[in-house]
C-alpha cells in the first residue's frame, strides 16, 4: 500500500494505492484520482512548462507547455530541447514550438499570443 | 473634466479586473473602462507560466497566460470596454478616479460605479526583519518569477527559499528546471502554507528538502549572498541555539506572504478589515462606500484564480446594477468569526439582496482533521458542512442557501469550526 497526494487538482486528495491488489485506489474524490494513483506508481508523468527566447515581442521570453503529459524521466531531456529555440514575434497560443519531444508524440506549444 | 461619465471603472487589469469588466458589460453596463498600470492586461497570471489554473471555471487545466488570454479575448469582443494601459490611479474621490499616464497626462474620470481590483503585493525582507548582511541576491519569489519567466534573467545558481507558500514552491521547481540547485525550502511554521499538490510536484519530484519549524537566522555576504544560516525554532517560533545549519548559496528567495494593495481604498476612507487587510464587503462585494465594489486579492488573498473569477463576476454584475440605478439595500447581518476561524468574506450580508444563496470564504487558523463547519445565528444552527482536512493555506468556501438564511433570527451569523462528534 502506498499513500500519495493527488496532484490532479488543488484539492489534493490523500490517496492510498494497493499495489498487491491491481493498483486499487481509495481516498480519491473523483475518477481522475484513480487514473493518477495508478499512473503515478506505474508510469509517472508530468506536464512541463517553461519559456523560450523570442524576438520582437512585448517580453523577451515566450511561455510554453507540453500539450500533454510526458514521462517524468524525460523531463531533463525535454528541457534541453528548448535551449536553442529562438522565435520571432508574432506567435499564437497553441503554435507548436518543438514537435514530438523525444519520440513521445507530445509537443511544446506556445501558451500565449506574443 | 470631460463630460463623459463611465458606467463602471475597473481599477486593475489582472484576473479580478478582467472578470469584473466582462461581467459588468454582460449585465448591461454600456461604458466600461479598465485601468492597468502595467503595459499589458493579465496581471500576475502572465508570469505564472505553470499549469493548474482553470479546473473549476473552465473545467480544464490551463497555464496562467492561457487563463488570462481567454478573458483578454472576451474583453476585446466586448466592443464598448475601453482599456487604458501604463496608467496609474492616484486617488479615488467619491466616484471620480484620478489617474495619470504619459500620453494623456493627469485625468479625472467620472464613474457611476467603481470596482477595486488592485490585487496584492509581496511581503519583503523588511516586513519580516531577517538579520544579517544586505548583499545582492535576495529576491521576493514573485519578483524572481517575473525576471526568469518574462524578462529572461536567471537570478541565481544555488538557492535557498524562505517560506513554503505556493509561489515559493513553484519557484523551487522553476529554478531547478532552469539549472539552478535549490538547496532547501525553509518554513517557520510546523506546516506548509502551500497546496499539498505543490509540495509533491515542486519539491518531492526534485528531491528538494522542506525544513518545517525552521527559519533563516543570518544572511552572510559582502557583494552577493555567500551563505545563509538556518535554525530550528521552538513552539513559540524562537530560534533554538545550537541547531544552526549553514548553506553555501548565492540567492535567497522569499515567499513569506502577500499583502492586499489598499492604498487607494484607505485614502478613500473605505472601511478596512484588519484581519484580511482588505476592504469590508457585503454579499455583492460592495464596500462601505456605496457604488464602490472590490474583488480578488485586494479583498483577501486567494489560493485559486478560479475563486477570484467567481468573486469578481459577482462584483462586476453588482457594479453594473448599481450603475443602472439599482442600489442594494436592506437590513444588515454581520458575519462573525467563531472558533478556529481567522476571517470571513463577506463580512456583512443584506439578506434581501441574496438570490439563491450566499458564498462565504474563510480560512481556518490551524491544521485540523475531521471537522465540521457550523453556521449559527441567534443560538440556532442554520447549516453545517463536514471536512476531512483543513489548513490555513487552503481557503474554505461554503454556500448558505437563501432558504436557511431567511430562517436566521439573529443580527449576526457566526461561522465556526469544531471537531466532528
Amino acid at each position: 500500500m502506498t499513500n500519495l497526494i493527488c496532484i490532479v487538482c488543488p484539492k489534493g486528495c490523500h490517496l492510498s494505492v494497493d499495489e498487491a491488489n491491481g493498483y486499487a485506489v481509495t481516498g480519491n474524490g473523483c475518477p481522475r484520482g484513480v487514473a493518477y494513483g495508478q499512473k503515478e506508481l506505474t508510469n509517472p508523468t508530468r506536464v512541463i512548462t517553461s519559456t523560450v527566447k523570442i524576438r520582437g515581442g512585448i517580453h523577451r521570453r515566450l511561455p510554453v507547455k507540453t500539450n500533454s503529459d510526458i514521462p517524468k524521466a524525460l523531463i531533463p531531456q525535454a528541457m534541453a530541447l528548448l535551449d536553442g529555440v529562438e522565435l520571432e514575434s508574432p506567435v499564437h497560443v497553441g503554435d507548436v514550438v518543438v514537435a514530438d519531444i523525444c519520440g513521445t508524440g507530445v509537443s511544446f506549444v506556445a501558451s500565449r499570443d506574443m | 473634466m470631460s463630460s463623459m461619465v463611465y458606467d463602471v471603472i475597473v481599477i486593475g487589469g489582472g484576473p479580478a479586473g478582467l472578470a469584473a469588466a466582462c461581467e459588468a458589460y454582460d449585465n448591461g453596463a454600456q461604458k466600461v473602462l479598465v485601468i492597468e498600470r502595467d503595459k499589458e492586461l493579465g496581471g500576475i497570471l502572465n508570469q505564472c507560466i505553470h499549469n493548474g489554473f482553470g479546473l473549476h471555471y473552465f473545467k480544464e487545466e490551463l497555464t496562467g497566460p492561457e487563463y488570462a488570454g481567454r478573458f483578454i479575448r472576451l474583453l476585446r469582443e466586448s466592443a464598448s470596454v475601453e482599456v487604458k494601459l501604463d496608467t496609474m490611479v492616484l486617488e479615488i474621490r467619491e466616484r471620480v478616479v484620478h489617474c495619470v499616464n504619459s500620453r494623456e497626462g493627469y485625468q479625472m474620470l467620472e464613474a457611476r460605479s467603481i470596482v477595486l481590483a488592485m490585487g496584492c503585493r509581496e511581503r519583503t525582507r523588511g516586513a519580516i526583519a531577517i538579520p544579517g548582511d544586505r548583499p545582492a541576491g535576495i529576491f521576493t519569489a514573485g519578483a524572481a518569477q517575473r525576471y526568469v519567466n518574462m524578462e529572461g534573467y536567471m537570478v541565481g545558481k544555488r538557492v535557498v527559499i524562505l517560506g513554503s507558500g505556493d509561489i515559493g514552491l513553484i519557484m523551487a521547481r522553476r529554478m531547478t528546471l532552469e539549472g539552478a540547485k535549490v538547496l532547501a525550502c525553509v518554513e517557520l511554521m510546523p506546516y506548509s502554507n502551500g497546496l499539498n499538490r505543490n509540495i509533491v510536484q515542486c519539491l518531492q519530484d526534485y528531491n528538494i528538502p522542506l525544513y518545517l519549524s525552521h527559519t533563516i537566522t543570518d544572511i552572510i555576504g559582502r557583494e552577493r549572498v555567500e551563505k545563509v544560516v538556518v535554525s530550528k525554532v521552538d513552539e513559540n517560533r524562537r530560534p533554538i541555539p545550537g541547531s544552526e545549519m549553514v548553506f553555501d548559496c548565492d540567492t535567497v528567495l522569499l515567499s513569506v506572504g502577500l499583502i492586499p494593495e489598499n492604498e487607494l481604498t484607505r485614502s478613500a476612507s473605505i472601511e478596512i478589515d484588519r484581519r484580511t487587510n482588505g476592504p469590508v464587503v457585503y454579499e455583492n462585494m460592495e464596500t462601505s462606500a456605496p457604488g464602490v465594489f472590490a474583488c480578488g486579492n485586494v479583498v483577501h488573498v486567494h489560493d485559486l484564480v478560479d475563486f477570484v473569477t467567481a468573486e469578481s463576476k459577482r462584483a462586476g454584475a453588482a457594479a453594473a446594477r448599481s450603475a443602472l440605478g439599482h442600489e442594494a439595500s436592506g437590513a444588515v447581518m454581520e458575519v462573525r468569526n467563531g472558533s478556529r476561524v481567522n476571517y470571513t468574506v463577506p463580512q456583512k450580508i443584506r439578506r434581501e439582496n441574496v438570490d439563491k444563496g450566499v458564498e462565504i470564504f474563510f480560512r481556518a487558523n490551524n491544521v485540523y482533521r475531521d471537522t465540521v463547519i457550523k453556521v449559527e445565528s441567534g443560538g440556532q444552527l442554520l447549516c453545517q458542512f463536514k471536512r476531512e482536512h483543513m489548513a490555513p493555506g487552503e481557503m474554505e468556501k461554503i454556500t448558505v442557501p437563501k432558504i436557511l438564511l431567511d430562517k436566521a433570527d439573529g443580527q449576526c451569523l457566526t461561522v465556526s469550526v469544531e471537531d466532528q462528534a
